[in-house]
């Protein structure tokens, strides 16, 4: 199987290139981070992250043939060859496929991303009713792989404003949170032309997430929230 | 050699649930922390655990820590310290409620109380009727966890210095650590963090075994550091073997499909686990479930055109239960095997999983080694929690359940003995040149030049004489040539070259300093477990089958510096109950 990977090492290389790789064994079922092992067994110096092999730790997210996923969910037969590997498009490159994902991080604590209380806090659990719970499932398995918000042309265009549609997908999580009690402050903090309303429901978002997860609908719920706060 | 330095009054080395409760805890009482991790926090391996974390809340069925306690020394199999599993088993319930607090998304029960499933061991009136102890977010519980925790540490304002690598302690010449050498991925710089006090939460090591539930990065990195230090590590030879691993590929299917009603099944169709278990079968302990699926198989009872697995059973489950509290483990099934368990069962065998051994440490989280006649002296300012600690809870057999529980309440423990540290040790101990150069040399011996064996080949043939070697069932003859393989591997390291000597993101470099500290921490398992001449938990041999109490209720412990075996007594006595004598376990 034929691959062309993206190669750029600041120590070494004056500019990016892609480099041609042939994978000899095609196993059956093999997803593509064992692909990229295999061709790193080849070239020990191609670089890429990755840890837990099964889409749940958000390490290796990377530019598939032109669509941001999880190398280690993706089959390689699912594939067209050449298969074109290149890292996260609109966000700094440290090498190869690894790029410098600070921005994305700094977006996502930006939101204030957790559960916010100003009653003491009892001696057992706050309930919650199990329908108040579902609300937050769509939201809370989000893994910061990073697919959704270097997909986004809006992140692209302001990275350093626009929170991007992870971090509010997480804003959304803790506002449907029947537990937290922040709601103004995060609201607050949303207002503006680049935080929320930057989002123009393009919806690269939804359709790259490899948990399936609906950023641009949840931005949806904060803006009616928003719209209904305000008036 | 000029390397920066900066000084905290904590270093926290991994940013797992173990690492980042404790930083939670110091930095909310204003303590100067650093929490160094090789992946960022979110990705380390405490986010893959599914089923749920133990503690007697009572809210499904009766319960009391009491009862949690006698299931925890029993899965143990008699050799867990009573008096650390007594702490934990008390502490639980209010370290779950704080998660709570915290943030995490459990899943509810009508009473919008936390949601509490039945896992394997579990009991109630020590040894009756199943218990429903496990607290859980669908079977993403780990994943909750891990996120609420960093997400609080955010708040807390925590200094993190991601993708950073411990190379090694920094120690003066009498072993006290003073720091550590890192390495920024990123760069390739080195940066010596000097601290007061230094808590080792870096996890498992099983990528020591081929086919794992475990992640690439799990590969024992601070028992490697703390063997090199001249800390010994501790009952080694206990390795869990989960019985659910998807056949032949490894990831976890968690013990919460079992704990759903979920049932395993034999090329008959038969419900196996009944002759091995007839009280609780399907949830009887992980070492008795991985023992019959082995049995089963290897007396042609599997299933599968090799006959080389069973079958787990969620298909009479019904698609609400498989999709409300399973979701995650129907999307692996999904993805990796094309089949959906809400109609088809899942192929699963024994899969390495969990290390019950580590670095020695009491229930405040301080590590301990021998000394003279004291068989745990605390080493001064050193502590260590989690998987890569041995305290000992788990004994010789940890329950499903019991890893969450684990890094809160002693990744909590230290923190809290730590602050107390602090207030009695207002200044860095003195450092000098000498002894930074000293974990250097790790660091430098890798830009060596030249031809030589890839550390990808090394890797591989570890994995392999492991898993020959230290598997489900042993023997003294399987066992010896595993330890002479495994030093024939280690002596072929000084010869490993790399091709890739470049600074920027070099993760062969990473993955170097990673096989050296695999290495390591394979010779004291394959050690460990050749020595001891009894079946106790984990640790099954055909040739001893049976629990020795004489003479084996007792800790090992392995030294690397001079290759030798040690051994230290349980501590039988809780801290304010009876002791729970060793009994014939039987499920």
């Amino acid at each position: 199987m034929r691959f062309k990977i993206h190669r750029y090492n600041p120590d070494v290389d004056e500019k990016p290139y892609m480099q041609d790789f042939v994978l000899e064994h095609v196993k059956p079922g093999m997803m593509l981070r064992e692909a990229l092992i295999d061709l790193k067994n080849q070239d020990e110096t191609l670089s890429f992250r990755h840890s837990c092999g099964e889409g749940v730790c958000g390490s290796d997210g990377m530019n598939i043939n032109g669509l941001n996923g999880l190398a280690c969910i993706t089959p390689i037969e699912t594939l067209t060859e050449p298969v074109e590997i290149r890292p996260f498009p609109g966000v700094p490159i440290i090498r190869d496929l690894v790029v410098d994902m600070s921005g994305f991080y700094k977006q996502y604590h930006s939101v204030k991303p957790f559960l916010i209380r100003y009653d003491p806090e009892p001696e057992v659990e706050n309930l919650q009713s199990p329908e108040e719970r579902d609300k937050l499932d769509g939201l809370y398995e989000c893994i910061l792989c990073g697919c959704c918000s270097t997909s986004c042309p809006s992140f692209w265009w302001n990275p350093d404003k626009f929170p991007g549609p992870a971090a509010l997908l997480q804003s959304w999580r803790f506002l449907a949170d029947s537990r937290d009690q922040a709601m103004e402050e995060r609201l607050d903090g949303l207002d503006g032309p680049y935080k929320l309303f930057r989002c123009h429901t393009i919806m690269n978002c939804a359709y790259v997430c490899p948990k399936g997860l609906n950023p641009t609908k949840a931005i949806g719920h904060i803006k009616a929230l928003m719209l209904k706060h305000s008036v | 050699m000029n390397i920066p330095i900066r000084r905290f009054d904590t270093l926290i080395l991994g940013a797992g649930g173990g690492g980042l409760r404790a930083a939670l805890q110091l930095a909310r009482a204003d303590a100067h922390v650093a929490v160094v991790s090789k992946v960022f926090p979110t990705r380390s391996h405490t986010v893959a655990a599914q089923g749920g974390v133990n503690a007697a809340l009572a809210n499904v069925t009766p319960d009391n820590w009491h009862w949690h306690m006698y299931d925890t020394v029993k899965g143990g199999d008699y050799l867990g310290d009573q008096d650390a599993i007594e702490y934990m088993c008390r502490a639980a319930g209010h370290l779950v409620y704080e998660l709570e607090h915290a943030g995490v998304p459990f899943s509810r029960l009508d009473s919008g109380k936390i949601y509490q499933r039945p896992f394997g061991g579990q009991s109630r009136d020590f040894g009756g009727a199943q218990a429903t102890r496990t607290c859980a977010a669908a079977d993403r519980t780990g994943h909750a966890i891990l996120h609420t925790l960093y997400q609080q540490n955010i708040r807390a304002r925590t200094n993190f210095f991601d993708e950073y690598f411990a190379v090694d302690f920094i120690c003066d010449d009498e072993g006290t650590v003073l720091g550590a050498l890192t390495m920024d991925i990123a760069t390739g710089e080195l940066l010596v963090i000097e601290a007061k006090t230094i808590l080792i939460a870096t996890g498992g090591c099983g990528q020591l075994y081929r086919t794992t539930t475990n992640a690439h990065i799990n590969t024992g990195d601070g028992m490697g550091m703390a063997l090199r230090a001249g800390i010994p590590l501790q009952d080694m030879e206990f390795f869990q073997f989960h019985p659910t691993g998807v056949a032949g590929k490894g990831m976890l299917i968690t013990e919460g499909a079992r704990g759903e009603g979920g049932y395993l099944v034999n090329k008959d169709g038969e419900r196996f686990m009944e002759r091995y278990a007839p009280n609780v079968k399907d949830l009887a302990s992980r070492d008795v479930v991985s023992r019959a699926i082995s049995i089963e198989v290897r007396e042609g009872r599997g299933c599968g055109p090799n006959a080389d697995h069973v079958l787990l059973k969620l298909d009479h489950l019904g698609s609400d239960i498989v999709a409300k509290r399973l979701p995650g483990i129907r999307d692996t099934c999904k993805t990796f095997m094309h089949l959906d368990p809400v109609d088809t069962p899942i192929p699963v065998f024994p899969t390495a999983h969990y290390v019950m051994g580590g670095i020695p440490t009491d229930r405040q989280g301080r590590v301990v080694r021998p000394s003279g006649n004291a068989p745990e002296e605390v080493v001064p300012g050193l502590y260590a929690a989690g998987e890569c600690a041995c305290v000992s809870v788990h004994g010789a057999n940890r329950l499903g359940g019991n890893s969450l529980l684990d890094i809160l309440v002693f990744g909590r423990a230290a923190a809290n003995d730590i602050l107390g540290f602090l207030k009695n040790n207002r200044y860095h101990r003195p450092s000098n040149q000498e002894y930074t150069d000293k974990a250097y040399e790790r660091f430098a011996r890798w830009e060596k030049t030249g031809d030589g064996e890839s550390v990808q080949s090394i890797r591989a043939d570890l994995k392999k004489a492991m898993e020959d070697h230290c598997g489900v069932f042993r023997t003294e003859k399987i066992m010896q040539e595993g330890v002479e393989a495994i030093k024939a591997i280690r002596a072929r390291i000084p010869d490993v070259r790399l091709q890739d000597q470049s600074k920027v993101f070099n993760t062969a470099r990473v993955e170097a300093l990673e096989l050296e500290n695999l290495a390591d921490v394979a010779i004291a398992t394959m050690r460990s477990a050749e020595a001891r001449q009894e079946s106790r938990g984990a640790h099954s041999r055909i040739d001893y089958p049976d629990r020795d109490d004489v003479r084996w209720m007792k800790h090992s412990l392995y030294s690397l510096e001079d290759d030798s075996l040690d051994y230290k007594p349980v501590r039988t006595k809780p801290m304010s109950v009876e002791t729970f004598p060793p009994k014939k376990r039987v499920y």
